[in-house]
């Protein structure tokens, strides 16, 4: 595919960019570009992250599951491209920030990229980061002593860029034929019901794995990155529209103010490097029993929007999920987008895993939960990680729809968990836990909205 | 002087510009091979055929190996040549290299290595404790066993006993950088390596093994490497010897560096242990007698096993005085990953058998934890017993450096414990669902190698005709600033500033013979030898100078860049440039050996360690009730660095092994499955610390004193001392489940949210 991008502030135009081809292997093999490093190769440890800009904004991505035509149209920056003399270079220097140096540069960028957005929660910025030498207070010393630093120069340059295709009003990578990139989702209807064969690539933070980790070739890939039109956002009196490109962290500054556990919630789905490039669509569309945003759209009653050629349709979101590995989605079709109707916020998201930041959920519970006159009237209960597929809870549901909002309701609803989950053992969690604390969720549920504490995250030293 | 300055760690303007070099950094000849190895798929049994042909053929191969092609040894074993590069036909546990793939590009490699179809006569694995016992599979002919005084009779005699058992999970490194090696082959069958590694002689040492050429044909090259923690002390020799070999089959540079997927399935981890214990008492809190009895796993092959298993028992007493001890250690082989070296070296594990019977005990008698660690401390030097046996260790060392009694007692104060003690129970009083636990910890931790032939360092010291100086020793980079460290060292000895001491990787063609960066012993043992390189040189120098001045040759003196001799003052460049001129050497090697030490480890007598560092820490944490879900809310740490060669670094060392122990007793949990395949061989799965996982409140202080022994500039050694201050956080874990009821928590390791939850149940509901 012909693509082209600014790389340190050079316009590069790459005539047969390989497909799948990560942005970190072309920084280190083929231009010779090593200060990003690879450390995990899965997008889980954030030695390669880069800077990435376009009008939108400056973001942090990792490299490692970043398909070069992903970044068609859009600005690099790797950590050679600072040219030294970034102020978050030298506070980690001054700070003592760095030890054995290999994750430094992955810091340096993610801090690069917080700083040119003026983030200052740098523990949500930098937890798509791994150091295992420094016990990062020295990093989290060096953030804070950068934050009112002035922009590099560079910065305004790499946001304005605009490909000389685009200039010339040519749309580079379109197609009939995959690899291609279409640019509207009319033109990527038509393609993908022609090549239903072909793989979707929206943010690639999956299908960048099957390359990575599972080696597959891909032969036949559809990237979506130019699908302006998947990206809206559409906030009615009613309902939340979100196109299937929108990625995660403006799906988080779209519900945070709506719904603050679900904000708090997509907060800790992954990284900041993972959001930026992980989207709503291809979250719900790869189906995973374990991905985090379905549970909360479901208890929202979401509904889902589908397309295959020019014929659309709309089915309740807890639907599309089958079986495990297995979606309501005919060949060629693909989500366009979700929505959830507008309600006064009764949402609880609740993420058990392992490690607070950046970790996949051995159980994902979320609630919402109507109450009127002290009886409960409606409840929406979703989970992932308890089934093959993210579920509605459906018996707890009705234990506890029609009863008085009191915890021997909530006691007496406990054992319907039973009828809905099977839930297995794995290395996040055994079944028992899984079983257990779903059922403790819902006191929690209930004891937070009695005004109890019941959040270790808001325990203050 | 240089020495006591905290300075940045010396490559950290290169590491922010991402030009510190790695081994996959180097540039390479452009028709470099790549490497990848085909593992095994079962944990236990033999190869009955093996069909590579998919192998061979699939893009961009260039040769593939297996056992059958290895000219010279197969062995990669840091110790007793047990274990294969390449399967020899048996096959000891998932993930094993069984064939070599060398091909154009790393992709290529990881895609043909996974084409091999092998079949195996499978044998049933040993993957738990209790099979390996059933089976006597083991390392040694039987338990290793350390004793003083009667444990049995004391705690049979004791007013009070406890006893009880628990698991203490292994530990992935997780270095950032995955291991990596480039041989680039030489004129006349010379090979040079550069390998991320702790250990270049060994790499040396087993490269020249497997190309059958002595250890003169090979060079190794560290410059650095991005993080070690132990796992690149034995880890790497596979990677060297693969690049060795196929460099030398194909006369072209190959490299090799695992995916982490690859990493986390082929090498070894943490030893896993399970410690069984009774304790006998008084009601004071006072130990007469106790008993540990370790299961240690120690994996397939043999590597530093033993050692490990030796300082976890020399770590059973951690800061106390045991008249009666017994202390039993079981090396069980079995079919999983090869245990490791990691930081602590088994120390670790031996410590929290103890602070587990101090907390144990400290429940039993409903007494204040600290005050019953006092109680049991072992005696301050200024007031050692007058039978001086009862300040040995249980292995027959006398406690001559004990400083915990004024450490805690200024740890206290500082950390302001005893208020937040009674505020934490306050809270317990008043929140139902969310509780807190708060714990101390001390550590005495011995420093030195217990192999005592491995306390030597060399150094090899020019100084050129401008004054510029260039430093070489045996010690390793892995980020914990040792170069610094020993620059800052060359440079006080000379008077110069630092910036005219150049340093360089390490490098086996300049220091032969050296030992592996371990056991904390860096900077104590190439400080001291490099210390002696330059003291050489100077004097020289001022023997040259005095005589040219007719000036006494003791007071010519070195400081502040400048060489005075009499009334003269020179420049240290002048200084060096008329030295050339004078036909002074300007060059020499320095040597240093530990003194003092002698060890017995199958008797378990002696003097095995040169001193103790010290240290100690406070933690509070919370936990969800409901949950299990846990996390650190406040640190406080004061820590023994001696006099501190460089403090700025020293506190480095101490905030990440404090993180990074308390990683390993909560968040990072092993899982292998019942056909012995490791699941959690990722950072998606296996999951370290992250950035909001250190404690929001994080004070950390190094104790203001220094060395007792002649160490170089009286500092004491920190790279793994501070790891053990992690346990404290998991005390705290067991205090806040404590409030849940009136049992023990008795908690495993790691504390996972789910094993916290585990124990509120059994607190709360008895099952």
């Amino acid at each position: 595919m012909k693509i082209t991008f600014l790389l340190n502030g050079e316009t590069v135009e790459l005539a047969e960019a390989d497909p799948t081809a990560t942005l970190l292997d072309w920084l280190r093999e083929d231009r010779g570009l090593t200060g990003t490093k690879e450390g995990c190769n899965e997008g889980d440890c954030g030695a390669c992250t880069v800077s990435v800009s376009d009008g939108d904004g400056t973001r942090a991505m990792n490299a490692c599951i970043l398909f070069l035509p992903q970044l068609h149209g859009k600005a690099v920056r790797t950590v050679e491209g600072l040219g030294g003399t970034h102020p978050a270079q030298q506070a980690m220097v001054d700070h003592h920030g760095s030890q054995c140096g290999f994750c430094t540069p992955g810091f340096v960028m993610s801090m690069v990229a917080a700083h040119a957005e003026g983030a200052t929660d740098h523990d949500t910025q930098l937890a798509g980061n791994l150091c295992r030498c420094t016990g990062y207070a020295p990093i989290i010393r060096a953030a804070r002593a950068v934050e009112d630093a002035p922009k590099p120069d560079w910065l305004a340059t790499d946001r304005a860029f605009i490909s000389p295709e685009i200039l010339r009003g040519e749309a580079a990578g379109r197609g009939a034929e995959p690899p291609s990139a279409p640019t509207s989702s009319n033109e990527l209807a038509a393609l993908y019901e022609a090549h239903p064969d072909a793989t979707l690539v929206a943010g690639a933070t999956d299908v960048g794995l099957w390359v990575t980790k599972q080696l597959r070739d891909l032969p036949k890939v559809i990237f979506l990155s130019g699908c302006a039109d998947l990206n809206r956002i559409e906030i009615t009196d009613s309902h939340v529209r979100l196109g299937a490109m929108v990625d995660m962290n403006r799906m988080r500054d779209t519900v945070a103010p709506l719904h603050p556990s679900y904000g708090e919630m997509i907060r800790r789905y992954a990284s900041v490097q993972v959001r930026n490039a992980a989207t709503v669509g291809g979250n719900i569309a790869n189906g995973s029993p374990i991905g985090d945003n379905p549970p909360a759209l479901i208890a929202l009653g979401a509904t889902l929007h589908l397309r295959k050629g020019d014929a659309r349709r709309d089915l309740p979101l807890e639907e599309f999920f089958l079986d495990y590995g297995k979606q309501d989605r005919a060949p060629g079709e693909f989500v366009e987008a979700v929505s959830f109707p507008r309600q006064p916020d009764r949402l609880k998201c609740y993420k058990l895993s392992k490690r607070f930041d950046q970790d996949i959920s051995a159980v994902l519970g979320c609630f919402n939960i109507t109450v009127e006159g002290g009886t409960v009237t409606a409840a929406r209960i979703a989970f992932g990680g308890m089934a093959g597929i993210p579920k509605r809870a459906r018996a707890v549901e009705a234990a506890l729809i029609g009863q008085p909002w009191t915890q021997e309701t909530v006691t007496a609803a406990l054992p319907a968990f039973e009828a809905d989950f099977t839930p297995m053992s794995d290395m996040r969690a055994s079944a028992l836990y899984r079983m257990e604390t779903a059922k403790a969720l819902l006191s929690r549920y209930f004891a937070e909205d009695q005004g109890h504490m019941a959040n270790v995250l808001e325990v203050r030293a | 002087m240089s020495v006591t300055r905290p300075l940045p760690h010396d490559a950290a303007p290169l590491h922010v510009a991402g030009s510190a070099r790695y081994v996959d950094d180097i540039p390479t000849p452009r028709d470099t091979l790549h490497l990848a190895f085909g593992l095994s798929s079962i944990a236990k049994g033999r190869i009955t055929a093996m069909d590579l042909d998919a192998v061979r053929k699939a893009p961009g191969v260039v040769l593939v190996m297996t056992a059958d092609d290895l000219p010279f040894a197969n062995d990669v074993s840091p110790s007793v040549h047990d274990e294969p590069f390449l399967s020899d036909g048996s096959v000891n546990y998932v993930g094993q290299p069984v064939f070599l793939v060398v091909a154009t590009s790393h992709l290529a490699a990881r895609k043909a290595a996974r084409l091999g179809r092998i079949d195996y006569a499978e044998e049933e694995a040993i993957l738990t404790i209790e099979q390996a016992l059933a089976a006597d599979s083991r390392f040694e002919e039987g338990p290793r066993i350390y004793e003083k005084g009667d444990a049995e009779a004391a705690i049979a005699a004791a007013a009070h006993v406890i006893e009880g058992s628990f698991e203490l999970g292994g530990q992935e490194h997780f270095y950032l950088e995955g291991q990596a090696a480039l041989a680039l082959p030489g004129e006349g069958g010379d090979m040079l390596v550069h390998s991320s590694t702790q250990h270049p002689t060994e790499i040396q040492h087993k490269v020249a093994e497997a190309l059958g050429v002595p250890m003169h044909a090979v060079r190794v090259e560290t410059r650095r490497m991005g993080g070690g923690f132990g796992g690149k002390e034995s880890q790497g020799n596979a990677l060297a010897v693969a690049c060795a070999l196929a460099a030398r089959a194909t006369g072209r540079a190959c490299k090799m560096r695992y995916d982490r997927d690859d990493d986390m399935v082929i090498t070894g981890k943490r030893h896993a242990f399970r410690i069984a214990y009774r304790a006998g008492f008084n009601a004071d809190g006072r130990i007469t007698g106790v008993s540990f009895l370790h299961h240690v796993i120690c994996g397939w092959a043999q590597d530093l096993s033993l050692p490990v298993a030796d300082r976890a028992m020399l770590h059973a007493d951690n800061a106390y005085r045991l008249l009666n001890a017994r202390i039993e250690s079981h090396r069980l082989k079995t079919n999983t990953q090869s245990a490791t070296a990691y930081r602590g070296f088994g120390g670790p594990q031996g410590m929290v058998g103890i602070e587990r019977v101090m907390d144990h005990i400290a429940h039993e008698l409903g007494m204040d934890p600290v005050e019953l660690r006092k109680r049991n401390y072992y005696t301050s030097r200024d007031a050692l017993p007058r039978r001086k046996t009862d300040n040995t260790t249980p292995y027959g060392q006398l406690v001559e450096d004990f400083e915990l009694h004024e450490m805690t007692e200024a740890l206290l104060v500082s950390s302001d414990y005893a208020a937040r003690k009674a505020a934490v129970a306050a809270w317990n009083a008043a929140n139902p669902i969310v509780k807190r636990g708060i714990a101390f910890s001390p550590v005495k931790f011995g420093i030195s190698f217990t192999l005592t032939h491995l306390n030597q360092a060399g150094a090899l010291v020019h100084v050129y005709q401008d004054g510029s100086v260039h430093l070489n020793h045996g010690g390793t980079e892995m980020g914990q600033g040792l170069f610094q460290k020993v620059a800052q060292v060359a440079a006080s000895r000379f008077g110069i500033p630092l910036e005219m001491v150049k340093i360089t990787a390490t490098d086996t063609a300049k220091v032969p013979n050296t030992s592996a960066t371990a056991a904390s012993s860096g900077s104590d043992l190439n400080g001291m030898a490099v210390k002696a390189a330059c003291d050489t040189i100077r004097d020289r120098m001022a023997a040259f100078l005095a005589e040219r001045h007719q000036a006494d040759v003791a007071s010519v003196r070195f400081a502040d860049g400048m060489v005075e001799v009499g009334a003269a003052r020179y420049s240290f460049a002048e200084a060096a440039a008329q030295s050339y001129q004078g036909r002074v050497s300007l060059s020499a090697t320095g040597f240093y050996k530990t003194p003092k030490i002698e060890w017995d480890r199958i008797q378990g007598r002696g003097r095995p360690f040169y001193y103790f560092a010290y240290g100690a820490a406070v933690t509070e944490v919370a936990v969800d009730t409901l949950t299990g879900e846990n996390r650190i809310l406040r640190t406080d740490i004061l820590h023994d660095a001696g006099a501190s060669l460089n403090p700025a670094l020293d506190i480095g060392q101490v905030e990440g092994g404090y993180v990074q122990g308390a990683g390993w007793l909560t968040t990072e949990e092993l899982v292998w499955d019942e056909r012995g395949r490791l699941r959690t061989h990722a950072p998606s799965t296996y999951k370290i610390p992250a950035c909001s996982d250190r404690p929001e409140v994080f004070k950390v202080t190094l104790w203001d004193g220094q060395n007792r022994e002649e160490t170089i500039y009286r500092s004491k050694a920190v790279g793994e001392p501070p790891f053990m201050l992690g346990i404290s956080a998991w005390l705290a874990l067991s205090d806040a489940v404590a409030s849940c009821g009136s049992a023990y928590p008795a908690l495993n390791a790691p504390a996972t949210a789910e094993e916290v939850w585990k124990g509120i149940r059994r607190l709360r509901d008895g099952i």
